[in-house]
């Protein structure tokens, strides 16, 4: 295979895979501790990230102390990250990743083998599409996930379709019905399998959600239609069957890490997560690797990662004057159902400056109990309380007096 | 002047058996037509299959469908170099997973060896483990085959028909044959793009064969029955844990399910084999799929940890009988190529040679083309250099494929453009990786706006 690897390796201090804003935050973030050769590569025409396609606000409120539209937002932050004169390379993907930093880069002009002392990789997440959700039925036109949808009418100022049903109700749902409206088209229902709302304050916000009923515990049992979508079969919460005749089917949500360039390549991946194994620095299994934004767990919002990208960044630029110790002595972080995930997956112990100064922890379900973090048997932190899925939980670091290597483990116990 | 009203051969069905044959006669020195009711080739059974170029070993002794596919395997590797057309050697294992299956581990070798498939040989669970890492401790011993291949299921038959096409046949989209009757030694058919004369009519119309039969002949010696499907695509991060294909060791109804490496870099798992009476509609179920992905994981326990990248499902024009179902029909000019069920695409060449030879014996003298042309097709196999690698690409349209807005625009230009979406993936792999369009869908959609008959999108926002 060609890949470029005759030519040599273009290299930098740091390459940051993907434009977002957990990769730009790190990018400006190294510019500021005085690291020069930064360079930002985004295999989409343009920066911006994900939030280049959501046309509404809030986006911003942290990072620049007002309420923008995803793409004001997006482009604010390209403008800020060029102001510092960063290389942000657009069109430019990265097929492959190696060890020691070494990236195989295809580009309209060819394929480019680079190379950085440190990788901080930051591609995002993406919605879980019909297929994955091992969904019934025929497989029609017209199934899409919101970041399609947006990107279509968005982007491409199409739409797919002009009443469909949207399946879930996470904070991206309800940016789907926006994007929706704002293009004409009309909903014929929002399904939730869960007994309540996920994004419950959302769903507050926007009253009855413009008119659009919701229906919980209710499960998408097949898709129907030959070419075209033209009617979903619904298993409703007191078990009767409905079909409803839409033109459409909307998955939102049930966010994934896009990390198939760790997945593909050598980098350690947390099964809970799908995102790539890190320490509290962000770093990788091949420390050459960092990671941040949303790669690193499903999903926080554009203003966490804005926030989590520049205390990556700026481990990373400690990193490179050989501020960060080996990561040997790492404590493993185990979870057990109904947690789904924490990150990040190792600890080093003993370390006062924490770039990710919480353990971030979500649940699959509904629990009511005791949150518990071990280590040999040694209580070390609990909490009471409500835990509700796809809402952050967060243990501060340093409340955590590990000693040893053993494992911490977390549990949530209902009662 | 051309006549594009009268062929010597009219081809009834654009599948993967269909374009072999069309394919075979057009160098032959037939002047052919192929017509197909889809809006694009492929519509049919040929849309799903699980992509192995066969040796054979385990087909019926002495049966047509043996001879088919070694002929069909033969010539494959022969050609298919000449049209860019990719291949990978795999194997395969036959794997038992209790002693009653390994007590019939003998006999599949020597079927086998019957079948002139001489290196097919049994292998003990010790060498089966060593031969294929990964596998289940729960493996009792297997029979390797090494002779095994996957090949890309649907650029072959696009290189078939498009290497006919260069050479002087004709292809009809969205031609359904309605009717027809044979005078003096000509058949007119209906078609719902207008009426087509030939004088020897071939019945490769997959899934719909019988009924094109009983419309033309007023009979049929067959009847469709058609199999289901399903299968799971699992993420190519499974690639790199299977090299080669892993078989069950086969029940009277069926081969039973398959994982095997693809072309294209994913692993596949499937099919189910589910009889009904529907011709075109085929349903993935949630618990079926479900199932697949759970019996991935029995067979190699990492599979567990893989995402799925696609589901899909297909049918499979099986008849009441086993065997292949072709006969000439001398009295009426006709050729029936029916129940062509699960080995067609490594057997479509040498049912193309058989039926070739079927046509002779009609007494039509042809004149071989003397020099053909051999166009070649764009590659999608993971393992040949794709179009990304070469400069000037555009941009990346997929980027879980990496397929580029050249490769796009490409399938969308030329004497067989995409004609569907579906068409148009099978012709590039856009929107076939792991996101499943999220990122690509908008993209696609503009860029397709005006070249299919379903198109992705239904208008423009109304602000």
């Amino acid at each position: 295979m060609n890949d470029g690897a005759s030519q040599a390796a273009e290299e930098h201090d740091v390459i940051v895979v993907g434009a977002g804003p957990a990769g730009l935050s790190a990018a400006i973030a190294l510019r500021e501790e005085g690291i020069t050769r930064v360079c930002v590569l985004d295999r989409e025409s343009e920066a911006g990230g994900n939030p280049r396609h959501c046309a509404h606000p809030p986006f911003g409120m942290r990072e620049y102390n007002r309420v923008l539209t995803g793409p004001t937002y997006a482009r604010r932050m390209v403008a800020q990250a060029r102001q510092v004169g960063i290389d942000i390379r657009v069109n430019h993907s990265v097929a492959r990743i190696g060890e020691g930093g070494v990236l195989h880069v295809v580009h309209p002009e060819g394929v480019q083998q680079m190379r950085a002392d440190r990788v901080i990789l930051a591609t995002g997440a993406r919605e879980t599409p019909r297929a994955a959700r091992l969904v019934s039925g025929l497989r029609p036109l017209g199934v899409l996930t919101t970041g399609a949808l947006q990107n279509m009418v968005n982007l491409n100022n199409l739409i797919p379709f002009r009443a469909p049903v949207i399946v879930g109700s996470e904070l991206v749902s309800f940016s789907a019905v926006l994007t929706c409206r704002h293009a004409g088209i009309q909903p014929r229902m929002m399904i939730e399998e869960a007994p309540r709302i996920t994004a419950w304050a959302a769903s507050r916000a926007l009253p009855g959600i413009l008119g659009i009923p919701v229906l919980t515990g209710c499960r998408l049992e097949r898709i129907v239609g030959d070419t075209q979508v033209e009617a979903v079969v619904l298993r409703l919460a007191n078990g009767v069957e409905q079909q409803v005749a839409c033109d459409g089917v909307l998955f939102t949500g049930q966010f994934t890490p896009e990390a198939a360039l760790a997945r593909m390549g050598h980098l350690a991946l947390c099964l809970e997560t799908g995102g790539p194994l890190i320490d509290q620095h962000g770093r990788c299994s091949d420390p050459s690797y960092f990671a941040t934004g949303n790669m690193l767990r499903p999903v926080e919002t554009a203003g966490w990662c804005f926030d989590e990208g520049r205390r990556i960044g700026k481990a990373v630029a400690r990193d490179l004057s050989g501020g960060l110790p080996d990561t040997s002595d790492a404590i493993a972080v185990t979870v057990e159902p109904p947690i789904k995930y924490a990150v990040p997956q190792r600890i080093l112990p003993g370390m006062k400056n924490r770039p990710l100064e919480k353990l971030q922890l979500r649940v699959l379900e509904v629990t009511h109990g005791e949150l518990r973090v071990e280590q040999g048997g040694a209580l070390l932190w609990h909490r009471r309380g409500h835990f509700l899925p796809e809402r952050r939980i967060l243990i501060p670091l340093a409340a955590l007096q590990m000693t040893g290597t053993s494992p911490l483990t977390v549990t949530l116990r209902p009662g | 002047m051309r006549d594009d009203t009268h062929f010597d051969l009219a081809i009834i069905g654009g599948g993967v058996v269909g374009c072999a044959i069309a394919r075979q006669l057009t160098l032959d020195g037939a002047r052919v037509i192929l017509l197909e009711k889809g809006h694009d080739i492929l519509s049919g059974a040929s849309k799903a299959n699980s992509a192995i170029l066969h040796t054979g070993y385990d087909a019926p002794q002495d049966s047509l469908e043996l001879s088919c596919i070694q002929a069909g395997y033969a010539e494959y590797m022969e050609i298919h170099k000449r049209l860019n057309l990719p291949l990978l050697k795999t194997g395969a294992f036959v794997v038992a997973w209790n002693s009653q299956e390994q007590s019939r581990l003998d006999g599949i070798v020597a079927q086998a060896h019957r079948n002139g498939v001489t290196d097919v040989t049994l292998l003990t669970d010790e060498a089966l483990r060593a031969a294929v890492p990964g596998l289940s401790d729960t493996a009792v011993a297997g029979v390797q085959v090494p002779g095994e291949h996957v090949i890309d299921p649907w650029s072959a038959p696009l290189a078939y028909l498009l290497q006919a096409m260069a050479n002087g046949a004709q292809v009809r989209l969205g031609a359904e044959v309605t009717d027809g009757i044979l005078h003096n030694g000509t058949w007119t058919l209906d078609t719902s793009r207008g009426a087509v004369r030939a004088r020897c009519v071939i019945n490769a119309a997959g899934l719909f064969g019988d009924i094109v039969e009983a419309r033309l002949l007023d009979r049929h010696d067959f009847e469709i029955r058609p199999t289901k499907g399903q299968f799971v695509v699992l993420d190519k991060a499974a690639r790199r844990h299977l090299s080669s294909i892993i078989l069950p060791v086969p029940s009277a109804e069926t081969k039973g399910i398959v994982l095997c490496p693809t072309i294209f870099g994913n692993v596949l798992v499937g099919p189910t084999a589910e009889p009904q009476t529907d011709r075109t509609r085929a349903t993935v179920e949630g618990d079926t799929l479900l199932n697949l992905r759970e019996r991935a994981a029995q067979i190699m326990p990492v599979m567990a940890e893989m995402p799925v990248t696609a589901c899909y499902a297909g049918l499979r024009p099986a008849t009441e009988q086993k065997a292949y179902r072709i006969k000439l029909h001398g009295d009426r000019n006709w050729i029936s190529v029916g129940g062509i069920r699960s080995t067609g695409l490594s057997a479509a060449l040498g049912i193309a040679r058989h039926v070739a030879g079927l046509h002779a014996e009609m007494g039509d003298r042809l004149v071989p083309i003397p020099d053909p042309v051999w166009p070649q097709v764009p590659n999608l196999a993971e393992h040949r250099p794709r179009d990304w690698q070469n400069p000037g690409h555009g941009k990346m349209l997929c980027h879980c494929e990496l397929v580029t807005q050249r490769e796009v625009e490409a399938a969308l230009v030329g004497p067989l453009p995409a004609g569907t979406l579906g068409g148009l993936k099978r012709r590039t792999r856009a929107t076939m990786g792991r996101c499943q369009g999220f990122y690509c869908t908008g993209k696609l959609a503009a860029l397709l706006q005006g070249h299919l008959q379903e198109p992705m999108d239904k208008g423009m926002v109304k602000r």
